[in-house]
């Protein structure tokens, strides 16, 4: 993915495969030599712990698959009878439910990462566009997959969420029967959110790859922002970043292993453990934890189609942010106002998120309504016109000045 | 890498003092007390004399009303249950009569005694019989509700919880249901009140199940409501969980050995980039 390769086969066989195939010369070039900025922190490790995570998921998914029956009468049973008679079954499950909040952790946090260090911009664009993809991707089955227990808030989030496509003008209603698959969330639209619950995570993989070979083009971005000018700057991602990404991988493990041995129920609701009934309807409706903040905006709109396209819009805006931000520098280390405009947006969603879980009534309307404004300010307003107004600090010449004049003035305050 | 803490910092504090803000707005929904049990914490695990004790009490009390259609008389035995022998199982399992699943010669379902692989009876044939049976409300089954009930314990508790994994939402919440009824006496509509029920004014349709010697322990455990409420929720907790006991114990090899894993990768790393100022 780097240009011509440098793979030199060693072996017979090798040497017969790479005239023929040249796969040992492909992961050579992407995941031994490829050059990288030596100077990337621990918060450019989650794009491997995300890629774990995708892995983590398919496998643990593919082992459920086996033992679970998609049917309306028969999904709650199934599941539990994974959880009391399937070997280690509790475990694969525990895995699986705890693993998608998990992939969500390590996924908020590398998109955190690229906005803080301006990752998205030219010419990374297209990385971060592939990365919106991802994120959408991952939440169409993040969304399905919390149906197939067919608990109480499988089935009620399923109606809520599904219902919002009926808010669309003339189309809405006969949408929603379609994809219901009926007049009402059924055994049809279990059975194909199953059946697309299955086939997304591979698009999933498919555009991961994707991401990868559009930022091994570009190169990766770094804290500094500035790329790099010669060999000095880079060193090879084997062993340097291998060994960096598997000690954050297994240090990630051990929060995930947390929750999955200690607090497994702990991310999910207690509603879920009663079977799907649509006589019943829950006090309180509320989504996964990672929809909250999105939730909150689309209930922070009076209108129902107003919220609809709210809560989509502050997704699709992610996709111009490229565009939106009118900056040249990258990193927000050189960007003052921006560093702090940047914090303010991280509280100010993750507090859409806790106002998300909340009822729909009285001050978190009020207080969700401000945060919206706010959340798309932060992309219309703030971004175009700071990037005209800032003044930046000086760049560093280089990677390697900027890492000696860190590590320098650290030296000098030890002693 | 410093500038970047004291950001993280800054931020926090706002979202923090954000929230709390707003959480005192709210009227505070029903309060759970925290209890005492044997299954919570890393190293949490089932008293099979007290679960023996809940059983009990589940027979004695709760089956008149409440099935239990998830739990097979065989779980009884299993690793980190009650710690029944097979025998002890089979008799146990005798006690009980079940329709066959497939019909006898002539076609026609046959009751038969209950075997160790068969499923707790249910007490009414479906959830109308069930209605009918008790002036209408319906009586859930017991299996998973020790954890498919809960109260939300608001900001900032839940994540304090994150670190002392506190998951016992559920028996808390049912500790408070079954020791706070009002008086034994139904009111007018022949409804009860429990001051720990999440309900409207805690209304319940649930009779005061539980009380002082409401069931004769033989083990000399004394049988105050208190007792009485704690085992069978303990008990409940195990059929909700049954792989409580081994999910905690793997959990701690597996994050110890993440640890020492974790400790070696570390020092891998710093003995790789050595040479590499970064």
């Amino acid at each position: 993915m780097s240009g011509h390769s440098t793979y030199q086969p060693q072996s017979g066989i090798m040497k017969w495969m790479e005239r023929r195939l040249p796969i040992a010369g492909l992961v050579h070039s992407s995941f031994v030599v490829f050059p990288v900025p030596k100077n990337l922190n621990y918060w450019w490790t989650f794009g491997a712990i995300a890629s774990i995570m995708l892995v983590v998921q398919i496998v643990s998914g593919i082992v459920l698959v086996m033992h679970y029956t998609p049917h309306v009468d028969l999904a709650f049973a199934s599941v539990e009878h994974i959880m009391r008679d399937v070997n280690y079954g509790w475990l694969i499950r525990y895995m699986h439910s705890n693993g998608a909040s998990m992939f969500f952790v390590a996924v908020f946090v590398h998109m955190a990462r690229g906005m803080y260090y301006g990752s998205y911009k030219e010419p990374r664009e297209v990385v971060w566009i592939l990365g919106v993809i991802l994120f959408v991707l991952m939440m169409a089955t993040g969304f399905m997959g919390y149906v197939l227990p067919w608990g109480q808030m499988s089935f009620w989030g399923a109606t809520v969420i599904t219902n919002l496509f009926s808010a669309l003008p003339f189309i809405g209603e006969p949408l929603v029967q379609w994809l219901w698959g009926g007049f009402s969330v059924d055994n049809a639209t279990l059975n194909r959110f199953f059946s697309l619950h299955y086939l997304l995570p591979f698009m999933i993989a498919a555009v991961v790859g994707l991401h990868i070979w559009a930022f091994h083009e570009a190169g990766n971005n770094n804290p500094t922002g500035i790329e790099p000018k010669s060999n000095q700057d880079t060193v090879p991602f084997t062993p340097y970043y291998t060994i960096k990404d598997l000690y954050a991988i297994v240090v990630f493990l051990i929060f995930f292993a947390w929750f999955i041995f200690y607090l497994p129920n702990y991310l999910g609701h207690a509603d879920n453990y009663q079977m799907a009934d649509a006589l019943v309807t829950p006090t309180h409706i509320v989504p996964e934890w990672y929809y909250l903040p999105f939730y909150a905006i689309l209930r922070a709109v009076p209108d129902k189609l107003g919220g609809v396209m709210a809560m989509f819009g502050a997704i699709v805006i992610l996709a111009f942010l490229p565009w939106l931000d009118t900056s040249r520098v990258r990193s927000a280390r050189f960007r003052p106002i921006f560093r702090i405009c940047f914090w303010i947006f991280i509280a100010n969603t993750i507090f859409l998120g806790w106002l998300g879980g909340k009822p729909a009534e009285g001050v978190f309307v009020i207080l969700s309504r401000v945060c919206t404004v706010y959340y798309f300010a932060h992309f219309i307003l703030i971004l175009p016109f700071l990037g005209i107004f800032e003044r930046t600090s000086p760049l560093p010449a280089s990677i390697s000045e900027a890492v000696l004049k860190a590590n320098g003035s650290s030296a000098s305050e030890k002693a | 890498m410093k500038i970047l803490s004291k950001n993280t910092l800054a931020a926090l504090a706002v979202v923090v003092v954000a929230a709390t803000g707003a959480g005192n707005a709210t009227a505070s929904e029903l309060k759970v007390e925290k209890q005492e049990w044997t299954f919570a914490g890393p190293f949490g695990y089932f008293d099979d004399a007290q679960l023996q004790r809940g059983f009990q009490i589940y027979k004695e009390v709760c089956s008149a009303c409440h099935g239990l259609s998830r739990v097979a008389f065989r779980n009884l035995g299993d690793k980190g249950a009650l710690g029944y022998s097979k025998d002890q199982i089979k008799a146990l399992a005798a006690e009980y009569e079940v329709t066959d699943a497939q019909p006898d010669e002539e076609g026609e379902m046959f009751e038969r005694t209950a075997k160790p692989f068969d499923y707790f009876p249910s007490p009414f044939a479906n959830d109308n019989a069930a209605r009918a049976s008790n002036s209408g409300a319906l009586p859930p089954d017991l299996s998973l509700m020790a954890k498919s009930r809960a109260v939300g314990r608001g900001f900032p508790l839940f994540i304090v919880d994150a670190f002392t994994m506190y998951q016992e939402h559920g028996p808390d919440y049912l500790y408070g249901l079954l020791t706070g009824y009002e008086s034994d006496e139904p009111n007018d509509d022949g409804k009860y009140i429990s001051h720990g029920y999440l309900g409207k004014d805690g209304i319940i349709a649930m009779a005061p199940p539980l009380a002082d010697e409401t069931v004769e322990y033989t083990d000399g455990t004394p049988a105050t409501l208190e007792q009485h409420s704690k085992d069978v929720i303990s008990f409940l907790m195990w059929t909700a969980e049954p792989k409580l006991e081994e999910r905690k114990q793997l959990g701690f090899k597996v994050i110890l050995f993440l640890i020492l894993f974790a400790g070696l990768l570390y020092l891998t790393k710093r003995k790789v980039w050595a040479n590499i100022e970064h």
